[in-house]
Order: structure tokens, then C-alpha cells, then sequence
């Protein structure tokens, strides 16, 4: 009997470099997790506990959406326990169960999925959910009050809160190199510059974000200090003082460079990366919040769609 | 395939296949049993008495559905009329494909041989419009359109393939000939003839044209990439190459031309590049309208369920459902896929990585395209963001992390498009 073979059909490129949505989330959170453990050895096991139910509850709340919207289950993809993961990262060791489960609705919920999901979101959905929290329940994001019943072997002081309420001549107690190094206090994740550089390294390097946008915030963030530390050094604070602390080193290289809320044309990368960091900077030292990098993200976020219109002239045009 | 490596620095980059180290060795086809022709014309044109199943032709003989039909095709064997059928091609235009059951005997038509003296374009396009290579007379002889410039592409326009490269390289002196018929044939004067890679001082003084080089790189080959980087026309305006005044043909239907005034004999054989699973290349000689599944036997190779078999290169071809489909005057590649190498695409978001955005050689800003082709909005993306820019390369297809087919909506788009242009312009 005649036995016709049954052929695949399907449209060209027959060829596909193999990179997957997938692949690139969970190479962000192994990017993301040597900050995570220096973070716990900080912090110690309450550390555990935020990163762990952060991470939970951001699957539970995208499992939710998709199930309330009827749509394909999305969570294999990682992009919620990124979320979840960086969402942990910028939270105290020691803030209350509830904040999480609220946060990671607002970063969910609110940042990603009402927007229509992955690659949609106009805003960093952790940044939005921070800043949120922190106009909401501003105390359970200081870091001197959450984190006062510890003892730790470096200057148990929030370090851009001491500059800021102190001045530069508060600071001295703080070793530049200890807190690259992780001896500080701040977010789970965001205490160790060196980790976070070194994931963020590990990511350009790979392909996964866009160096563009982290090597110019970083620059933005330091370029400024300067200028203000030049202009007047007995207020202003050293450049790599503002570099080091807060969440500077983790908003450039995890924050900013979010796929859906970034630009990706050069020269709005560029400028979107530059202005973050210069609103950083701004926020810090002429602003009422201590550390300004949540909202000089979410405002350059903004800013992104417009930045994006700066491209190269398409082949054939003239205009 | 290129895939993605570990660290990511550079793009991915294609080169198109150029024989810098040796010529493979041409593998004939042997005379199939049976071949299907394909005209282009649908069936519902034949007139059963004009042509019948049954009736005998003749190698070289024209095939006509009616009388009066301009679409023909020239029967490459002797034998007797199989079947009709109806065959449907892309973006569903109906073809009639002629069945002819070889016989053992070769007899030759002899109308072709008997025209004398030089050819006209109409002898050329009554007898070589489907040649191998199948040159474009319609387009030289259109009243509507004035040509001025024909570019002869010395190289082929995806990767893998060699086809028209191993012509150029093996068939000089026919190229030769068929430009110098090609000139006094069309009267057209300004004659290109674009040679891939650094190779092309080699061919500078042989040749009636004035030969240029084309990067070897994916896509610069493409015929809007040359339109616009070799003859310095603004492209994006969504019209083909022969409304600026450009007739693009292949080397081998230039050489089919040659070899016709040559000989005073239609060629029938096709050159054809087989792509095999392992990427291995061979190119083999088999007549216009064997079938795949004849050509893949003579080079030993089978296809099992699930494979695909793509006609023309990975990067633009088209995959194929059926080991019947014939050789086609344009087809210049076979490539098998094994059923393991194949991706799928999928229903993901774009997550505005800008990876295509980077590979794109035309500068669009893909990702921005991709939102509006989506939603159908197919006037803005024209308008906002260069849908008409778009040279068809497939390469942000290729790169793309969520594995959106692109290409396959920008087809749809400028698809759409021309058939809203072509409804408004007939209803004036």
C-alpha cells in the first residue's frame, strides 16, 4: 500500500540559534545568587527566610494570574522566581511576612501581568513594587530600624542614611573596599558590590543584558557624585561611596536593565543608563528619600519609549 | 546551524557558500520515469481537445493548455501524457502540473532549432521561460515597465547553496554568450554582473558587463540589499526591483540562454544544490520536473517522518510536504532537515531583548515591527517603522529569543498589502 511520509512544513528561517526565553531567566538568578549567599552569610537565617518566601510567593501569585486569566501557565519560565528572587534581594532581613506577600502581588500583579506579561511591563516590576512599599510602609524599609537588633563587625549604620543625615564626615568609620565587600548593611542582596558586579559581568558577557545600559549608569551614578563632591565635599558624598552603597550596583545591573522596560536601540541606551544614574545621584543628595535608584529606575522607565525613538535610519530611507 | 555560543561578543554572522577550495564533483541525475511539469496557468484554463492524457510529446516540445494560452512549459522528455492536476503553490496560486510517463525513445522538437539567425525576446521567452534558472523575460518584455539595468547575480542568495556559483565557475564561456544574446536580444546596454566575495577580479575582463562585487556575507546578496548598497536606489518604498528599473536574473538563467544560441537546444537540465541532514553539499544535474523523491535516490538519501525538505536555502526557502514535488526551473536547492534539528516557533510575548535589533541589516527596529504586524496594524508599520525597509533575510527570526516567527508576519504584512493595492487599483 502507497504510504505517504508525513513531512514537517513550516515557514523559513529553518535555523535557530537555540536561545530560549527559559534559558535566559535562569541564568539571570544563577547570575543573581552569589550576591543571594553572601547575603545570607550576612544576614544569617532570617535572610533565608525572606529570599525563600519572596521566591514562593511570586510563583503562587503568577500561577494565580494565569489561572484567574485562562492562560498558559508561564511559571517553567523563571521570570517569576527572577522577580521573586530580586524582589528578596533589596528587602531587609527582617521585614514581615505580609510586606513580602504584598510585594510580590505589586511586582507580579501589578508590575508584570496586568500589563500582559513577560516583556510587556512599562515599569521594572520590583522597582515599582519597592517604591510602592516604601511610600506605603516606609518603616519597614529602613534598614536602622529593622535591622537594630543585630551585631555586626562593621558600622552597623545604614551608609547613604548616615551621609545623608550626618554628612561625608559620617562616613568615615566605613571601609569603601568592606563594603564592596559585603561588610554593610542594606538589602539581602544588594550588601556585596563585588558579587553583583561579578553576576552582572557574568551576564554582558553572555548576552543576557546589555552592558550599554550598565556600564552608563554606573558611570552616570559616578559622574555626578563627582560633580556634586567637587562642588562642595564637606556636604556631598565621595562618588565611590555613592557607587558601593544602597542599591546602586544592583539597579545597574539587574534593575535597569530589564528586557521589557529598557531601551535597545545604542544611543538610547546610552542616555537611559546615564539618566538613571544621574537621577540616582540627584534623588540622593538634593531629594527626601535616602536612596533614590527604585525611583530614578521607574522614572527613566518612563522616559524609555520616547528614548527608543532615537534609531538608525532604516535601509532605503532617506527622510 | 550556528548555534548560540557560551559568551555572546559578536553577532552571529553567515557567510554565503563560495568554493574557495574546490569544486564539488556534479552528480547526474538518471532519466526518472515519470515528470511533472508545472504551468502556470490553473486548470481550469485547459481545453481538453487542445491537450489530452495520452497524447505523445516530444523533448523541447512547448506545452500549452489552450491555444491561446500565453503560460507554457517546455516538456523535457519524450513520452506520453500522464495526468493533469490541479497544484497549488504559494500564497495560493493555482498551477496545472502535467504528468508525462517517459518512453524509451528520445525525440527531439525541432521548432526551436529551426528559428534562424538572431533570437528576439519573443523567441526567448516562448521557448527559455522556463529554462533552468528560469529567466524573467515577463519582466524585460512588460510594456508597463522600463528596464535599464539588468544585474546578473554570479552567487546564490542564501547560504549553503552553490548552484549558481558552481555555474559561473564551470559555464563561463555560456554566461558569456548568453550576455551578449541577452544585450542584443533586450537591447539593454547596462549589464551587471554582481560576483560574490573578493573573487571578482578574476572574472573582470572575460565579460560583456561591467562585473562588481557583492559582499559574501548574509544578506547582502539580497536583491533589495543591491538595489540599494551596489546601484544606490532608495528601496523602501515597498516596489519590486522592476519598477526602479532593474531586472534581476541568476547566472544559470543567463547561461541556459547562452547554451541555447550555443547548441540551437533548450537546456533541460538543472543545477541543484542537495543540502543533506549532516549539511554535507552536493550539487547534481537533473531534468526540469523529476521528481524530489528520483533526485534524493540518486544521491542516496532518505527522508523519514517528521524530516523536512526545504526547497531553496535554510534561510528563505520553503518546506515542502510531499517526495513528489518536481524540480522547478528556480529550484536551486534540496535541504533535508533531520526531524532532531528542527525548531519550533512559538506563541511568547516579545521580551524587547534587542537581539534583532542587532542582527538586522536593513537597521528596523524589529521589536516595535513585530507589536504592530501582531495586531495587524500593517499602515502604521509601514509608516512608523519600515516594514518596506524589510529585505526578507529571516535573521531576526533566527536570533530571536521567544522564537516569534517574524518573518513569517512580515510576509503576511507586505502579502496583505499588495493585495489591498491590487483590489484598489482595479476597482478605479
Amino acid at each position: 500500500m502507497f504510504k505517504q511520509k508525513k513531512f514537517i512544513v513550516s515557514h523559513a528561517p529553518f535555523w535557530h540559534i537555540g536561545s530560549g526565553i527559559p534559558e535566559r531567566n535562569y541564568n539571570m538568578i544563577i547570575a543573581a545568587l552569589p550576591a543571594v549567599l553572601m547575603g545570607f552569610t550576612v544576614f544569617g537565617i532570617p535572610a533565608v527566610g525572606v529570599i525563600a518566601l519572596s521566591v514562593a510567593f511570586a510563583v503562587l501569585w503568577e500561577l494565580a494570574v494565569n489561572y484567574v486569566s485562562k492562560r498558559p501557565y508561564t511559571v517553567a519560565d523563571g521570570h517569576a522566581i527572577y522577580i521573586g528572587l530580586i524582589f528578596g534581594m533589596v528587602m531587609p532581613a527582617t521585614v514581615p511576612w505580609w510586606l513580602i506577600l504584598v510585594g510580590t502581588f505589586l511586582a507580579i500583579v501589578i508590575g508584570k501581568e496586568i500589563f500582559g506579561g513577560i516583556g510587556s511591563n512599562p515599569f521594572n516590576a520590583v522597582a515599582l513594587a519597592y517604591a510602592i512599599l516604601l511610600v506605603s510602609w516606609g518603616i519597614h524599609l529602613d534598614f536602622n530600624a529593622k535591622l537594630a537588633n543585630y551585631t555586626f563587625d562593621f558600622p552597623a549604620a545604614y551608609p547613604i542614611a548616615a551621609l545623608q543625615a550626618f554628612g561625608p564626615s559620617a562616613t568615615e568609620p566605613f571601609s569603601l573596599l568592606g563594603m564592596f565587600m559585603g561588610q554593610q548593611v542594606g538589602g539581602i542582596g544588594s550588601v556585596c558590590g563585588i558579587a553583583i558586579v561579578l553576576g552582572g559581568v557574568y551576564l554582558i558577557l553572555r548576552g543576557f543584558i546589555r552592558w550599554e545600559i550598565s556600564v552608563s549608569f554606573v558611570v552616570g551614578v559616578f559622574v555626578t557624585a563627582f560633580l556634586f563632591n567637587v562642588y562642595n565635599p564637606a556636604v556631598y558624598g565621595a562618588p565611590l561611596f555613592h557607587l558601593v552603597t544602597g542599591y546602586t550596583l544592583i539597579g545597574a545591573f539587574f534593575l535597569a536593565t530589564d528586557d521589557g522596560s529598557s531601551p535597545v536601540n545604542f544611543i538610547p541606551m546610552l542616555i537611559y543608563g546615564a539618566l538613571g544614574g544621574v537621577l540616582t545621584v540627584l534623588i540622593r543628595n538634593i531629594g527626601s528619600y535616602v536612596d533614590g535608584v527604585f525611583f530614578a529606575i521607574l522614572l527613566i522607565n518612563v522616559v524609555n519609549p520616547v528614548l527608543d525613538k532615537i534609531r538608525p535610519k532604516a535601509l532605503g530611507k532617506v527622510a | 546551524m550556528i548555534q548560540r555560543p557560551f559568551f555572546n561578543f559578536s553577532k552571529p554572522r553567515f557567510d554565503y557558500e563560495l568554493f574557495t577550495k574546490a569544486l564539488p564533483q556534479l552528480v547526474p541525475v538518471p532519466q526518472p520515469k515519470f515528470v511533472t511539469l508545472l504551468i502556470d496557468s490553473p486548470l481550469g484554463n485547459r481545453d481538453p481537445k487542445f491537450i489530452k492524457v495520452g497524447d505523445s510529446v516530444k523533448t523541447g516540445q512547448r506545452l500549452l493548455l489552450a491555444e491561446n494560452d500565453t503560460a507554457a512549459a517546455v516538456s523535457t522528455v519524450t513520452g506520453k501524457i500522464d495526468a493533469f492536476s490541479e497544484f497549488a503553490g504559494n500564497y495560493g496560486k493555482m498551477f496545472t502540473a502535467i504528468t508525462i510517463a517517459v518512453s524509451g525513445s528520445e525525440e527531439t522538437d525541432d521548432q526551436f532549432a529551426q528559428l534562424g539567425g538572431d533570437l528576439s525576446m519573443a523567441d526567448l521567452s516562448a521557448f527559455l521561460s522556463t529554462a533552468p534558472g528560469r529567466p524573467p523575460f515577463e519582466l524585460l518584455m512588460d510594456p508597463e515597465k522600463t528596464i535599464e539595468t539588468i544585474v546578473i547575480y554570479g552567487g546564490d542568495t542564501d547560504v549553503l547553496i552553490g548552484t549558481n556559483q558552481y555555474a559561473l565557475k564551470t559555464r563561463t564561456g555560456e554566461l558569456q554568450k548568453g550576455i551578449s544574446a541577452l544585450k542584443k536580444a533586450s537591447g539593454i546596454e547596462n549589464v551587471i554582473l554582481a560576483v560574490p566575495g573578493e573573487s571578482f577580479q578574476s572574472y573582470d575582463a572575460h565579460f560583456n558587463a561591467d562585473v562588481r562585487n557583492v559582499p559574501a556575507e548574509y544578506p547582502y546578496a539580497g536583491s533589495q540589499m543591491i538595489l540599494h548598497h551596489l546601484l544606490q536606489k532608495p528601496a523602501a518604498d515597498g516596489k519590486a526591483p522592476e519598477d526602479h528599473g532593474v531586472c534581476f536574473m541568476r547566472a544559470e538563467a543567463v547561461i541556459s540562454i547562452g547554451r541555447a544560441v550555443a547548441d540551437k537546444r533548450i537546456p533541460l537540465e538543472k543545477l541543484v544544490t542537495i543540502v543533506a541532514k549532516n549539511g554535507e553539499q552536493k550539487i547534481v544535474s537533473a531534468k526540469i520536473g523529476t521528481l524530489m523523491g528520483d533526485v534524493l535516490n540518486a544521491v542516496n538519501i532518505t527522508v523519514d517522518d517528521g524530516d523536512r525538505i526545504i526547497l531553496g536555502g535554510p534561510m528563505t526557502g520553503f518546506a515542502i510536504y510531499t517526495e513528489t514535488h518536481p524540480i522547478e526551473p528556480d529550484t536551486d536547492a534540496i535541504m533535508i532537515q533531520d526531524a532532531s534539528d528542527i525548531s519550533f516557533s512559538s506563541d511568547y510575548p516579545c521580551i524587547n531583548c534587542g537581539d534583532c535589533i542587532r542582527i538586522c541589516p536593513a537597521n528596523i527596529s524589529v521589536n516595535m515591527l513585530v507589536r504592530f504586524l501582531e495586531a495587524g496594524q500593517y499602515d502604521d508599520a509601514v509608516n512608523l517603522y519600515d516594514l518596506y525597509s524589510c529585505v526578507d533575510c529571516g535573521l531576526c527570526s533566527y536570533v530571536c529569543v521567544s522564537r516569534i516567527p517574524i518573518l513569517q508576519y512580515i510576509k503576511l504584512a507586505k502579502h496583505e498589502l499588495s493585495r489591498i493595492s491590487e483590489a484598489e487599483e482595479t476597482n478605479v
